[in-house]
C-alpha cells in the first residue's frame, strides 16, 4: 500500500504544491488537506507548508493554529503520526504548543532567501532517519520571521534531550538563539523546521537534492512501524 | 452635499465643477458636455476624468504607439494582441502564456512600500483576468545616485514592498534590473511584469456580453485609498510646491491577493464566467466602462451595493476609489450561486452589484436614483487624442558630437590601468552584485525556477512532464536612448532578446514599458516618437510582436525629465528546460569564445560614467539581423549541447562579463586579447550582437563548423582556467579580489 501523506493547505499557504511535490518524488502519495476539513483523508503523515497563512496577520501561525485540521493534527500528533512544519508550518507548530519556542523577525530585519547550510544534529526523528547525525546539507531558506527563540532552560533541555534537528553553519542567517533551524518534540515524530527541504528535491530547481532526505525518511519510519 | 443625480444635471446647466481639480482639460470638458448633451453629474464627470487621465487613455502616446500594430510581424504564435489585459503567445504543447511589463513609477517615490507592492498586485491581476495562472514576477527598477541620502530612503522601502507582497503571493521573483542614475533622483522607475500560464482554452476576456448576465464585483471592500490615482498623480508632473500626495496611493494586502488568485482560477476551472476584468487605476469607473464598451454596450449597476470599508464614501469616491485586490466578472444567471460559493470557500467576498443589459448606455444608480448615463465607449475607448507637437532637441547634436574619443576621455594603455577601470567597473552599483536586493526576493517558490538570480534571463519550467519552459529578460538602456532615442530603444530590444536567446530559449514576444518624461515638452515627445518608432521596426524585423504593456509619462521634477527609458521585455520559449544555458564558467579546461564584431563603440558606455562621468556620442550601432544570427547559434549550441556557458556583452562590455561568469561558476578564465585588438576596445567596449560561451574541447569542431558555415564570426579568445581572471600580457586579477569588489557594494552604501 503507499503511503499518504497529506500536506495542509491554509489561506496563504504557498508551498503547498512543492511539498506535494517532494512527498511524491520520494515515493509516497502527496493528499491535499484543507483547513476547514478536520478530516485527515487516512493519511499516514502531514506537512504544514510554509507560506503566509492568513497574511502572518496577527503574528505567524496564531490563527491557523485554529483551523479545524489543526484539532484533529494537534490529537493525532500526540498519539504519534509524524508531522514535519517548514517555516509558516514550524511557526503553526509552535503557536499549537507542539513544540517550545517561537519564531520572531530576523535579526536583519528584512526577508532573507539563500541556499543555506545546515547541520543534521538528530537523524533519529521520524523525519531525518535518512540522513547521519553531523551530516552537512544545502537547502534554500527563505523567511522574515524565522529566529528561533526560546528561553535558556527550554533551549538547555532542547539540547540536553537531544531535541535540535538541525542548525545553521557557517552563516546564521537569522540571529536564531544557538543556530537552531529545526527542532523535535520529545517522542520525535513532529518536526519543526524553519528551511526548506522541499525546494532541494531536483536538481534542475533546487541548490542541490539534499533535502529529499526528509521526505523519504517519513517513508522508511511507516514502512518499518 | 445632495446627491447629483442626472436630472439635477439636466435641471442645473450652468452648476459649476470641478474638472481642472480632477485633471481634465477646458476643451475636454467641453466635450463631454458635448458627448452627453448636458453638464455630467459628479460620478460621471469622475469617470470621464479618471479614464480620459494620460495613464488610462494614452491620449498622448496613442498616435505613436499604433505603430506597435500596424508594423507587427507576422507570428503565428500570437492568440491575443494589444488592447487586452496582457497579450498571449502560444508556446506550443496547448500552453499558452502571457506577460506583461507596467509601471508603478509615481506612487513609488511618493510612499516606497506601498507603491511598489500595489504595482506587483496591479500587475498580477491583468495576468489573472487572462485566465493564466501567474507564476513568476520580475522588477526592472531605477534609482537616482547610488550615494543620494534620497536613494537610502526610497530603495529599501521599495524593494521591501515588491518582496513583501510577492513573496506573500508565493510567485518567484526571477529577475530584473536595477540601475542608477542621478537622472531618476526625483523620478524612480519601479517597473513590474507577471508572466502567467494557462492552456488554449482557458483564454477570458474582458468584455461584458449577454443581456440578463450579472455584474459580480469580488474581492476586497471598496475605501478611500487612492482616489485620483491614475489622474492626479501619474498624469502629471511632481511639483516641489504642490500638496502632499500620498492619499493618492493605494494600500496593499498581498493575502487578500493571494486569496484572490487561488479562488479565481477555480472560478474559471469551472467555467464560470463569461468575461472579467481587474480592478487597478480607474477602480470600478474602468472596469465597467470597459467591460461594457468591448461588449454589447449595456450595463446597469446600483453602485449601493459595493460593499465599502469607509460608508461615508460618496458615489464619485466608489467610482474612483483605487483600492487594490478586486476584479470584477461577468456570470450567467445559472453560474451566480456555484461563483458565489467558490468565493465563499476562499472566505473572498463576492456581490452581485448589477447585470448587462440589451440597450447601449452604462447607466449607474445610487439608492434608486441615477448618477450616471453614458455611451461607455466614450469613457473607455473613445477619450481624447493629442497630436503632441515634438522636434528634435536643440542640445541633441551638441550631445552627439562629444564622442568618447581616445583624445576627449583618457584610455588606461598599461596593464595595471586596465586592471583599475576594470574593477572601477566592476565595483560600480550599476554593476555591481545585487545580492542584497535579490535577496529579499522569492525566488524558489512554486519549485519550477531553472534560472533566476544573476543569469541573462530568468527561466521557469511550465510542464513538469515534457520540460516545456519560458524565459524572460527586461532591458532598458536610457544612456543610450538619451544619445539616440531610436537606436537605444532597438538596443533595449536587441539586449533582452539576444540575453533570452543566451539561455538557451526561442523569442517570441515583446512587451515594453515606455518610461519617459512629459508629453507636454516637444523634446520628451520626439525622444517617445524616435523611440517608438524605433522599437516598432526592430521588433518587425526579429519577428517579435508588442503584445502590450504601458506608458508612463511625466517621470519628470520641474524641468528636468529622466533619459527616456524605454524597458524592453522578450519572452522566449525552451523545449526542454534541462538544456538552458547559464551564464557561469563552471568547467575547467572549456574554450571560450567571443561571438560577434568588437568595434570601438563607447558612446554611453558604462566605462565612460564611472571612469569619467561622461555621456555623449553616439551609442553602440544596432545589426538586427546578426543579432538574429547570434541568437540562433546561441539556441542551436545549447539544444545540441556545444555550449555549457553562455553571457551576452552590454554594459562593461566583455571585461563586465567575464568577470560575471567567473565569479557565477567559481573558476578563472585565461583570456588573450586577439591579434590586432586594442586591449582597451576588447575590454570595455559596448558593441552590440555579441556574447562569451563556453565549448567543450570535444564540441570546438563542430562549434566553429557552425558558426563559419551561418558566417557569425567567432573567435577563440581564451580558457577556463584557475582561479585568477589572467587577461595575458596585461594583468591578472583573482577571484577573491573580483569578488570583493563585486559584491557588498549596496549594502555599504544602504547601511
Amino acid at each position: 500500500m503507499t503511503t499518504r501523506v497529506g500536506v495542509v493547505t491554509f489561506p496563504g499557504s504557498l508551498d503547498d504544491r512543492d511539498a506535494q511535490r517532494a512527498v511524491r518524488l520520494a515515493g509516497a502519495e502527496p493528499v491535499a488537506l484543507w483547513h476547514r476539513d478536520k478530516d485527515l483523508h487516512q493519511v499516514d503523515a502531514v506537512v504544514l507548508p510554509g507560506g503566509f497563512s492568513y497574511g502572518d496577520y496577527l503574528r505567524c501561525g496564531a490563527i491557523s493554529r485554529f483551523s479545524p485540521v489543526m484539532e484533529t493534527i494537534i490529537e493525532q500528533a500526540k498519539l504519534g503520526m509524524p508531522v514535519l512544519g517548514i517555516c509558516n508550518g514550524f511557526q503553526v507548530l509552535c503557536e499549537s504548543h507542539l513544540l517550545p519556542g517561537a519564531l520572531t523577525r530576523n535579526d536583519s530585519l528584512h526577508f532573507i532567501c539563500r541556499d543555506q547550510k545546515l547541520r543534521i544534529e538528530n537523524a533519529g526523528t521520524a523525519w531525518t532517519r535518512d540522513y547521519s547525525a553531523g551530516q552537512e546539507i544545502v537547502v534554500p531558506l527563505k523567511n522574515g520571521e524565522g529566529r528561533f527563540v526560546a528561553d535558556e532552560h527550554v533551549l538547555d533541555a532542547l539540547e540536553a534531550e537531544g531535541r535540535v534537528v538541525a542548525r545553521y553553519v557557517d552563516v546564521n542567517p537569522n540571529g536564531s538563539y544557538r543556530d537552531i533551524a529545526g527542532i523535535t518534540n520529545a517522542a520525535g515524530n513532529v518536526v519543526g523546521l524553519m528551511p526548506h527541504p522541499e525546494h532541494a528535491v531536483e536538481p534542475l530547481t533546487g541548490p542541490t537534492t539534499e533535502g529529499l532526505g526528509f521526505f523519504t525518511s517519513v517513508l522508511k519510519q511507516l514502512v518499518n512501524a | 452635499m445632495t446627491l447629483d443625480t442626472v436630472k439635477n444635471a439636466e435641471q442645473t446647466p450652468d452648476a459649476a465643477q470641478p474638472w481642472a481639480e480632477l485633471g481634465l482639460k477646458e476643451d475636454e470638458y467641453s466635450r463631454i458636455r458635448e458627448i452627453l448633451g448636458r453638464r455630467p453629474t459628479g460620478a460621471e464627470l469622475a469617470m470621464y476624468s479618471v479614464m480620459w487621465s494620460e495613464h488610462c487613455s494614452y491620449k498622448s502616446s496613442k498616435v505613436h504607439l499604433k505603430q506597435f500594430g500596424e508594423k507587427a510581424p507576422e507570428n503565428d504564435a500570437m492568440l491575443v494582441g494589444i488592447g487586452e489585459n496582457a497579450g498571449v503567445v502560444d508556446v506550443g504543447q496547448g500552453y499558452a502564456v502571457t506577460f506583461k511589463v507596467e509601471s508603478h513609477n509615481h506612487p513609488s517615490y511618493i510612499e516606497p512600500y506601498q507603491g511598489a507592492a500595489t504595482g506587483i498586485g496591479g500587475i498580477v491581476r491583468d495576468i489573472l483576468a487572462m485566465g493564466a495562472r501567474p507564476v513568476a514576477v520580475m522588477d526592472p527598477l531605477r534609482f537616482g545616485a547610488a550615494d543620494h541620502p534620497d536613494t537610502r530612503r526610497v530603495l529599501p522601502g521599495i524593494v521591501a514592498g515588491i518582496g513583501g507582497y510577492g513573496n506573500c503571493l508565493g510567485l518567484p521573483n526571477i529577475g530584473g534590473e536595477v540601475v542608477f542614475d542621478s537622472c531618476y533622483q526625483g523620478n524612480p522607475l519601479v517597473n513590474a511584469l507577471c508572466v502567467g500560464v494557462m492552456k488554449h482554452e482557458d483564454i477570458h476576456l474582458a468584455k461584458a456580453s449577454g443581456p440578463g448576465n450579472k455584474v459580480i464585483l469580488y474581492g476586497a471592500r471598496t475605501g478611500g485609498d487612492g482616489i485620483g490615482g491614475v489622474s492626479v498623480l501619474a498624469s502629471e508632473t511632481f511639483d516641489a510646491t504642490g500638496p502632499a500626495k500620498r492619499p493618492a496611493v493605494q494600500v496593499g494586502d498581498p493575502f487578500q491577493e493571494k486569496l484572490l488568485i487561488e479562488c479565481t482560477l477555480e472560478i474559471f476551472k469551472e467555467d464560470l464566467v463569461a468575461g472579467i476584468q481587474d480592478l487597478g487605476g480607474a477602480g470600478l469607473s474602468c472596469a465597467t466602462s470597459e467591460l461594457a464598451s468591448a461588449g454589447t454596450g449595456g450595463m446597469r449597476i446600483e453602485l449601493d451595493t459595493v460593499p465599502l470599508r469607509d460608508n461615508t464614501l460618496s458615489p464619485e469616491e466608489i467610482l474612483m476609489s483605487e483600492s487594490q485586490e478586486r476584479m470584477c466578472a461577468i456570470v450567467e444567471p445559472g453560474k451566480v450561486d456555484r461563483f458565489l460559493e467558490i468565493c465563499e470557500k476562499w472566505d473572498v467576498i463576492a456581490t452581485v452589484i448589477g447585470e448587462v443589459t440589451d440597450g447601449e448606455r452604462l447607466e449607474i444608480f445610487w439608492h434608486g436614483e441615477q448618477v450616471v448615463d453614458v455611451p461607455p465607449r466614450t469613457v473607455a475607448h473613445e477619450g481624447p487624442t493629442y497630436q503632441r507637437p515634438f522636434a528634435r532637441p536643440s542640445w541633441q547634436d551638441a550631445l552627439q558630437a562629444d564622442a568618447p574619443t581616445a583624445e576627449r576621455l583618457v584610455r588606461p594603455t598599461t596593464g595595471e590601468g586596465l586592471k583599475a577601470d576594470l574593477l572601477k567597473v566592476a565595483s560600480h552599483p550599476n554593476q555591481a552584485s545585487k545580492s542584497w536586493i535579490t535577496d529579499q526576493y522569492d525566488r524558489y517558490v512554486l519549485g519550477n525556477t531553472v534560472l533566476s538570480v544573476g543569469e541573462d534571463s530568468g527561466m521557469i519550467r511550465i510542464d513538469e512532464e515534457t520540460n516545456l519552459g519560458v524565459s524572460v529578460a527586461t532591458d532598458g538602456n536610457g544612456r543610450y536612448t538619451k544619445l539616440d532615442p531610436y537606436t537605444g530603444a532597438q538596443l533595449a530590444l536587441a539586449e533582452a532578446y539576444r540575453n533570452v536567446a543566451a539561455g538557451g530559449a526561442k523569442p517570441l514576444a515583446v512587451s515594453d514599458c515606455l518610461n519617459f518624461g512629459s508629453p507636454e515638452d516637444p523634446d520628451v515627445m520626439w525622444q517617445f516618437a524616435e523611440a517608438t518608432r524605433g522599437l516598432a521596426d526592430a521588433c518587425q524585423v526579429l519577428g517579435t510582436p508588442v503584445t502590450g504593456g504601458n506608458v508612463s509619462l511625466y517621470n519628470q521634477t520641474g524641468e528636468v525629465a529622466i533619459h527616456p527609458t524605454p524597458v524592453v521585455a522578450v519572452l522566449g520559449v525552451i523545449d526542454d528546460v534541462t538544456r538552458r544555458t547559464p551564464i557561469g564558467f563552471a568547467e575547467e579546461g572549456q574554450l571560450l569564445y567571443l561571438l560577434g564584431d568588437t568595434a570601438d563603440e563607447l558612446g554611453g558606455s558604462a566605462w565612460s560614467q564611472v571612469v569619467h562621468q561622461h555621456l555623449g556620442g553616439l551609442p553602440p550601432k544596432v545589426d538586427l539581423e546578426r543579432e538574429r544570427l547570434l541568437g540562433e547559434i546561441l539556441i542551436a549550441g545549447s539544444r545540441d549541447g556545444m555550449i555549457d556557458a553562455a553571457h551576452d556583452l552590454s554594459d562593461g562590455g566583455l571585461g563586465q562579463a567575464l568577470v560575471e561568469s567567473c565569479l557565477k561558476g567559481g573558476k578563472g578564465a585565461r583570456v588573450v586579447v586577439p591579434e590586432g585588438q586594442d586591449p582597451f576596445v576588447f575590454l570595455f567596449s559596448e558593441s552590440a550582437g555579441r556574447a562569451v560561451v563556453s565549448v567543450p574541447r570535444s564540441e570546438e569542431l563542430r562549434f566553429n563548423d557552425m558558426c563559419g558555415a551561418r558566417g557569425l564570426p567567432a573567435t577563440r579568445i581564451g580558457v577556463v582556467d584557475g582561479d585568477v581572471l589572467d587577461v595575458q600580457g596585461q594583468f591578472g586579477v583573482s577571484l577573491a579580489e573580483l569578488k570583493d569588489a563585486h559584491t557588498g557594494v549596496i549594502e555599504a552604501l544602504l547601511a
